[in-house]
């Protein structure tokens, strides 16, 4: 422990950085106490030291500091969270400090919230599979337990209500051991907060749920350590309680403009459309934290929201998320249009971790031919209709025709369900087969042969969905 | 001993350093801290430091171990898993846990464990060595020798020399220069930033074979050479590099995952122990080192990653072995250089990477080469580099700086990736310079039929992007039957040749003899229906042929297997072309008919 001196040598204060004259040994990365003339008090994190002075940034804004009354004093340790179950059911705000009017959390260890890089010898392989019930998922871009993926998403995208059902629906077969949800809003709507919040408590799953909200009108600084508590929490539920965790970021994309307006505050030379440079190290630090550990039974599972600016996916927040994310999820506002929920196009989208959680004995033999067929069809189906706007339908070849059908069947039948719906896998398999079964059999040459003799042609699914609708 | 009298990230500036190097490696703060000097201004020094360096504080100490940066190279090196600066990954975890402590130290190779050294024939007490011969060798692995090298440096006349068994801190013998004695042990110290010294290059004139088609065929690499795999997210480089490092034909391959994902290494290393070497039928890992300095261990060690990797590919090299080195992705360890780079506040040159990216590139992959050795004996190091330029768009200087040295590029492609087409290499953008020099190797390995059905299949595809331009405009039925034939044609050399899955247990490798036939059997198929056609058969008649659903399954068939597979499909496909004509002859014949009856 430090003794508590404090310093009433404020040089300079500019956007969320001020600057500590005097100041002979402040630790990197410690945390900083600013009392202001009126008897405030903020946090802040020591950037840059030297022997003169200490570059503090301020997690609240800094209207109010001045450089005669406001004194600053070092406290010797990193940003920390006490991370318990007694978290579990509870709503912080995004610094961790209780929001649901009940007490402070006392009990658990302090944790350093940057947490320490995995070491990858440690980790071991994700590869089960977790049934969302939503059939482009499942079907196509299957989930694993331990794998990070970001729904790709736009403004006006119906992300929200995605990533509610995956939550609410979210399950891996045969299993009822412990989960729990870690949700952090960051710089979302008030309207988010609640809807979210909402929707936890209606499915019964808030009282496994941690949540911390920073809100749109939150400090943005904040947002830098808003995920960092909600991965910290989630370390100790899963390696320390052996519970499943599916922690929830959203949105990414506020978590990167708060990183730019930190940079640009520290005059660093700007990257691609003035994102720091380190941007991409930065995102792993919290990506990375999915995973699953070797002898240890609990597992982290990442969905983050990230809102394409402009739905352009080649801007750096999705693109250097694309690089470090085990995948992705595509969210297509053309679909969206077509009044298609949930509009997942499945070619923008992919899962690097379907293989290991698929096939005989996870899901079924054909999966992974199944998912290939239909991708492939799609693709084409996107072909003739690109081609079909040029030349017009009768232009087209018969083969071109039958795959121009193949798309909207697949639109309407096999991306297209309800938010409450849930499918089976053997379900999601069935209606793909269905799909299939309208192309020619000798065109199906990414499925083995013996799958497709089992498969092709029998109208299981359709029989199966009828019945259904009549119960229903 | 020196100071800290700045701390920024991960630079520290000391003070009192006067009498330290450039590149010297420090240790920083209480808690040991690696580091490494990278710039001098007077008495100070500026420290990338190798860890995170959080809770270190202006006036700690800062110590120089004199040395510059260097891994210990030795037996036990194969089938390790190491961070970017050498830490053997395993002793981490039994240290500090499932995850990595700080300052933490650890012995690159196992200490403890004995090797029966048997020294070389000709080298006896007395004999005169130079940096660079062969002392003796341990049996590493069942396949792999592994010479003891004279270090670099060292030359005199051998005494005390020993055979037994030995750790690799034991000495072996001894060297006298003059008055200098040089203990020799199983291991040695290099450093990491400077090449290794050889004899002479080499032309490249042997391929690496790597069991996938579209390299192999198309656009091969040599042994000794350079490739390039650039592609945005999802186009599947890391697949395409962990495919090649299984299955090319090397002796040794480094892996190094370079800013990368932590699963990607947890894949390698369940199943590189599991997949045997299709050369040797050993377990790959026992080929393998593996290097993983992944996206959230510190940016600096990243940095140093791409050059532990090299200088290990380059000591096995020495020994005369043909090494392949991938890095996946060179464009992060660009990243880790521009963010040293602004911490430094240099002047930033393109896109803020510094001025000097294009020549640490080019220095990189001038490592590579087949080489004939200081000690005359001939070996490799082929550098495959993944880059992954932001959006994809490989206008950006990391993308480019490498482009203007590697010979090969394997250009991935976006739209091939998004309708599963796997390995989503665009055949029209990518190239291989080696193809003329390698061309002898195939005609004599392969056969001369190989060769020329290389570049025919090559003609095919690039007209079958023509005329799809076409087809955008005017759609296919406006084509003649015999360009729509040739678009059939395409399509299968695309899907049934090109496209290969790496994760079917069969379809993964495709061995040269299977490369060959596949190919020997889809050209004759399309050189019967291009005749066909012309002869007025229908181009729905040709794709719904037995034989066409024979060739497309052929790449399920095994290596063994397939000569007997080409001749059964060639033999179908004969029949049932023969069996068309003489449909088309009596068609023809009976029109005939009919018309005379008329008359």
């Amino acid at each position: 422990m430090k003794l508590d001196i404090k310093y009433n040598t404020i040089e300079s204060v500019a956007g969320p950085l001020v600057v500590v004259g005097k100041v002979k040994s402040a630790a990197y990365n410690e945390i900083v106490r600013i009392r202001l003339g009126s008897g405030e008090e903020r946090l802040g994190q020591v950037l840059e030291t030297t022997d003169q002075h200490a570059v503090v940034q301020v997690f609240e804004p800094t209207n109010g500091i001045d450089v005669k009354n406001t004194s600053v004093s070092f406290l010797g340790e990193t940003f920390t969270v006490r991370a318990s179950e007694d978290m579990l059911g509870r709503v912080f705000d995004g610094q961790g400090r209780p929001k649901d009017g009940s007490g402070m959390i006392l009990k658990g260890e302090k944790r350093d919230i940057n947490g320490e890089p995995i070491n990858p010898a440690s980790r071991a392989m994700p590869s089960d599979f977790i049934e969302t019930g939503i059939s482009t998922i499942d079907g196509l871009n299957t989930l694993v337990r331990g794998q990070k993926l970001p729904l790709f998403s736009g403004s006006g995208l119906p992300h929200n209500e995605l990533t509610a059902q995956i939550t609410r629906q979210a399950k891996v077969k045969g299993s009822n051991e412990s989960f729990a949800v870690v949700f952090a809003g960051i710089g979302i709507t008030y309207d988010d907060a609640e809807y979210f919040i909402g929707e936890f408590r209606k499915t019964g799953a808030m009282k496994r749920t941690v949540s911390f909200i920073n809100l749109a009108d939150d400090p943005s600084i904040e947002r830098i350590i808003t995920p960092r508590l909600a991965l910290t929490t989630a370390e100790h539920l899963a390696y320390d309680r052996g519970m499943h965790v599916l922690v929830i970021l959203n949105d990414m994309t506020n978590y990167a403009e708060a990183l730019r307006e930190l940079s640009s505050a520290r005059e660093e030379v700007p990257g691609r459309r003035g994102y720091p440079g380190y941007m991409y190290t930065d995102f792993a630090g919290i990506y990375e934290r999915a995973g699953i550990l070797k002898g240890k039974k609990g597992s982290i599972t990442q969905l983050n929201v990230v809102t394409m600016p402009s739905d352009d996916v080649t801007h750096p927040i999705p693109d250097l998320t694309g690089y470090i994310t085990e995948g992705q999820m595509f969210l297509s506002r053309e679909l969206f249009n077509k009044g298609i929920y949930p509009p997942i196009n499945p070619l923008g989208s992919l899962s690097r971790l379907m293989n290991n959680g698929i096939g005989k004995g996870k899901t079924r033999e054909d999966h992974r031919g199944v998912a290939d067929q239909l991708y492939g069809a799609y693709a084409r189906a996107q072909d003739a209709k690109a081609l079909s706007s040029i030349v017009g339908v009768e232009a087209l070849s018969e083969s071109d025709r039958r795959y121009l059908t193949f798309g909207n069947e697949f639109e309407g039948r096999f991306v297209r369900q309800g938010p409450y719906e849930t499918r089976e896998i053997e379900q999601t398999l069935s209606i793909g087969w269905d799909l299939l079964s309208e192309l020619p059999e000798n065109e199906l040459t990414r499925i083995k042969e013996e799958y497709v003799k089992r498969y092709y042609g029998k109208k299981g699914a359709k029989e199966k969905e009828g019945k259904k609708s009549e119960r229903q | 001993m020196g100071i800290i009298e700045k701390v920024s990230g991960p630079l520290v500036v000391a003070k009192d350093m006067l009498g330290s190097n450039m590149y010297d490696v420090v240790k920083v703060g209480k808690a040991n801290l690696i580091g490494e000097i990278i710039q001098l201004k007077g008495e100070s020094a500026v420290i990338q430091v190798y860890e995170d360096t959080t809770g270190l504080t202006p006036g700690e100490p800062v110590e120089s171990t004199g040395m510059p940066l260097s891994v210990k190279l030795g037996p036990g090196l194969l089938g390790n898993i190491y961070d970017g600066i050498q830490r053997p990954l395993k002793s981490l975890e039994r240290k500090s846990g499932a995850f990595i402590g700080r300052g933490i130290a650890a012995d690159p190779l196992d200490a403890k464990r004995k090797w029966k050294f048997v020294h070389n024939k000709d080298v006896r007490n007395g004999s005169e060595v130079r940096e660079g011969d062969i002392l003796g060798h341990v049996q590493e692995t069942d396949f792999i020798k592994h010479h003891i090298l004279v270090p670099n440096g060292v030359k005199g006349k051998v005494r005390h020399l020993a055979s037994g068994e030995f750790t690799v801190d034991d000495v072996i013998a001894e060297i006298q220069d003059g008055k200098a004695v040089h203990r020799m042990t199983l291991s040695q110290h290099r450093s990491v930033r400077k090449a290794m010294r050889v004899r002479r290059k080499f032309r490249a004139d042997e391929p690496l074979i790597t069991g996938q088609r579209i390299i192999d065929t198309l656009f091969p690499v040599a042994k000794g050479g350079t490739a390039s795999i650039p592609g945005p997210f999802g186009a599947g480089k890391t697949v395409m590099q962990q495919s090649v490092a299984k299955y090319a034909d090397s002796d040794i391959v480094v892996y190094i995952g370079c800013g990368e994902r932590g699963n990607e290494m947890t894949d390698v290393l369940t199943e590189f122990p599991e997949l045997k070497d299709p050369k040797t039928g050993r377990p790959l890992m026992e080929r393998t080192v593996l290097i993983a300095n992944t996206s959230n261990m510190p940016v600096a060690a990243r940095e140093a990653s791409i050059y532990t990797g090299i200088t290990i590919a380059e000591y096995y090299r020495d020994m005369g072995y043909n090494v392949a080195i991938m890095a996946d992705s060179t464009s992060r360890w660009a990243e880790a250089m521009r963010e040293i780079s602004a911490r430094l506040e240099e002047m930033p040159g393109e896109e803020g990477y510094p001025a000097y990216l294009p020549k640490r590139l080019a220095e990189y992959y001038e490592r590579s080469g087949k080489v004939e050795n200081l000690n005359g004996t001939t070996g490799s190091v082929t550098i495959i580099g993944a880059v992954s330029p932001p959006g994809g768009d490989i206008s950006e200087p990391v993308s480019q700086g490498t482009l203007r040295v590697v010979k090969t590029f394997w250009s991935l492609d976006a739209a091939l990736a998004g309708s599963r087409h796997f390995p989503a290499i665009n055949w029209l953008s990518s190239y291989s310079l080696y193809t003329d020099a390698l061309e002898y190797w195939y005609e004599k390995n392969v056969g001369k039929e190989f060769t020329d059905g290389r570049k025919e299949a090559m003609r095919l595809l690039q007209r079958e992007a023509e005329l799809k331009d076409i087809v955008q405009l005017v759609g296919e039925d406006a084509l003649p039957d015999a360009e729509k034939m040739l678009l059939e044609i395409g399509r299968m050399l695309r899907e049934d040749y090109l496209r290969q899955s790496a994760f079917d247990d069969v379809d993964a490798y495709s061995g040269l003899r299977k490369q060959d036939a596949m190919l020997r059997t889809m050209l004759h198929f399309a050189r019967a229906a291009d005749e066909a056609v012309k002869n007025g058969a229908s181009v729905s008649a040709i794709t719904g042929m037995k034989a066409r659903a024979e060739i497309s399954r052929m790449k399920g068939v095994k290596d063994g297997e397939i000569e007997a597979a080409a001749k059964r499909i060639v033999g179908l496909a004969d029949a049932e072309f023969a069996a068309l004509s003489k449909e088309l002859d009596s068609g023809a014949a009976g029109e005939k008919e009919m018309a005379k009856g008329k008359k």
